[in-house]
């Protein structure tokens, strides 16, 4: 399956993609946020579609707006806590502009899919790169803020005591959120981000108690997932982002019933 | 025994809406263990958080080990160490209890977080203090809660302070790991020759290891022996209400007309 271009392109972006989300997601889970990471991708499609009306390359409004939305409820902190709701609501009006800004822009139904479910076959070289340097920078700056970050998210108020802003490891690691979001949405789409995002980081998180070792399975169950799921769609020609999900699904209940035993 | 650890001269403490603390002066001497009491409200954690230099007096100053507190207002004072009330929501987590105990070694700065051989040495000579080496091995979830109290303890002791502050470290034991939690306190306040300020609901678990009592109540507060403060009139004017104290075979029982105080806070605090 190699010979073909687009299959070299759609492997190397869906690998990049899942370590980037595999790691971020990892601490997304432990810090119980993995709603917000959910409603920053809606967050994005309403930035895609907008950008697609606008004439710009929907990525970068994926990324403008989960980025903006991802600064914004660092900035909010503590007060967006148990906001379940109000989290909802900006949610499900994102995706309501998403729809508005689509129906404005007769052209493409196709647009909406490949936003929605993902399109990692149609992932071309510039935009490849664009994923590469995404997930660059997510992980730079995720290095630079791991321990603070471990420290904030498992012992808050003893952080604080030991002078850790807890609003600004926030507010970065949102951003950081908010890239790989938008860096996942383009392989499997906005609305299935969680299954890179979440169901790896969860699986590792049952499996071992071990930060390091966490880290490092989360990150290879993602690759794995992403991989195997392009290999399976190849062969039996359904959509990728099926597959990675099933897969997810898969992994994340094997996970549970190891830890039972 | 005389120097002194902690300072209050005047010292008025505010939150939002109320007073905590008016114009409250007293001096802890370094190497005493002291039991913090008093209502729910009485500002037992607002105490701690001042000395941590997270809560600014709006009147007075507050000296730590001979310092003022401004200059640790921005970024922790490393000779504190720290028990939160709040427990941390790892608690229910499959993380190794090594790991979490970890996460608050030099956590203030930047890096990876399982530390090279400087930090595993702190860790490993924090756990060995709290005889938890082998504890530390198994994750958080499977721990009773005098166990994660070992672990946390452990983790107030990284960096070896001068002063710990434990903010309700009895909270959801039973006596039986009560007991194991303040002997355990006691025992390496001795050796290390720390202060520690150990708030409680009830005095009767601390009796035996109590060097003084701090009782906070009504924005005042009352520094002694518990011969000394754990008495009618001292606890009927913290409370602003009349309290009969009871001794029955070694035990202090605290009264307000019929009702015994500490289990009316129990009440409160779910």
């Amino acid at each position: 399956m190699f010979e073909y271009a687009f299959m070299v392109n759609a492997f190397a972006a869906s690998g990049v993609v899942a370590l980037v989300a595999g790691l971020v997601g990892y601490f997304l889970v432990m810090r119980e946020q993995t709603f917000a990471g959910h409603a920053l991708s809606h967050v994005g499609f309403t930035g895609a579609t907008g950008a697609v009306l606008l004439g710009i390359a929907p990525l970068w409004g994926l990324v403008g707006f989960t980025l903006l939305a991802g600064v914004g409820m660092g900035m909010l902190g503590g007060r967006l806590a148990g906001r379940d709701v109000a989290i909802g609501v900006v949610l499900s009006l994102s995706l309501g502009f998403g729809l508005l800004f689509l129906h404005f822009y007769t052209a493409y139904a196709t647009q909406a899919t490949a936003l929605l479910f993902g399109n990692v076959l149609g992932v071309d070289h510039p935009t490849l790169v664009v994923l590469v340097v995404l997930g660059a920078v997510c992980l730079t700056a995720l290095a630079f803020i791991l321990r603070p970050l471990v420290f904030a998210t498992l012992q808050p108020e003893l952080a604080e005591a030991k002078g850790i802003s807890l609003r600004r490891v926030g507010v970065v690691f949102l951003g950081v959120v908010a890239l790989a979001t938008a860096a996942c949405a383009q392989i499997v789409g906005v609305l299935l981000v969680f299954t890179l995002m979440v169901g790896p980081a969860a699986a590792a998180q049952n499996l071992t108690g071990r930060l390091g070792r966490g880290l490092a399975l989360a990150a290879l169950l993602a690759l794995a997932q992403a991989w195997l799921g392009l290999t399976l769609a190849y062969y039996t020609n359904w959509p990728t982002s099926f597959w990675i999900t099933a897969l997810s699904a898969a992994v994340y209940g094997l996970s549970v019933l190891a830890q039972r035993r | 025994m005389s120097e002194p650890a902690l300072e209050f001269e005047q010292v008025t403490l505010s939150l939002p809406g109320r007073t905590v603390l008016q114009d409250v002066s007293l001096r802890i001497d370094a190497g005493q263990f002291v039991g913090v009491l008093g209502p729910n409200g009485a500002g037992k954690t607002t105490l701690m958080r001042a000395l941590l230099g997270l809560v600014s007096p709006s009147a007075g100053n507050i000296r730590v080990l001979g310092e003022a507190l401004g200059k640790y207002a921005a970024r922790g004072n490393p000779r504190i160490g720290y028990m939160p009330q709040t427990r941390s929501s790892a608690v229910g987590r499959r993380l190794r209890g090594r790991d979490f105990v970890t996460c608050a070694a030099y956590g203030q700065r930047w890096g990876r977080p399982w530390g090279d051989a400087s930090v595993r040495h702190a860790v490993d000579r924090a756990l060995e203090k709290v005889g938890a080496e082998t504890l530390a091995q198994r994750p958080l979830a499977d721990m009773s809660g005098g166990e994660r109290q070992r672990l946390l303890l452990a983790q107030c002791l990284l960096g070896e302070p001068d002063i710990l502050l434990l903010d309700e470290p009895l909270i959801s034991l039973d006596p039986t790991h009560q007991k194991g939690v303040v002997d355990l306190v006691r025992q390496v306040q001795r050796d290390w020759g720390i202060t520690v300020l150990f708030s409680a609901h009830e005095l009767n678990p601390l009796l035996g290891a109590l060097d003084r009592v701090l009782y906070l109540g009504h924005g005042r507060a009352a520094l002694g022996t518990v011969d000394e403060v754990i008495t009618g009139p001292v606890l009927s004017r913290l409370y602003g209400a009349p309290i009969e104290v009871e001794r029955i075979h070694g035990r202090i029982f605290v009264m307000s007309g019929d009702c015994e105080v500490e289990k009316m806070d129990h009440q409160h605090d779910v």
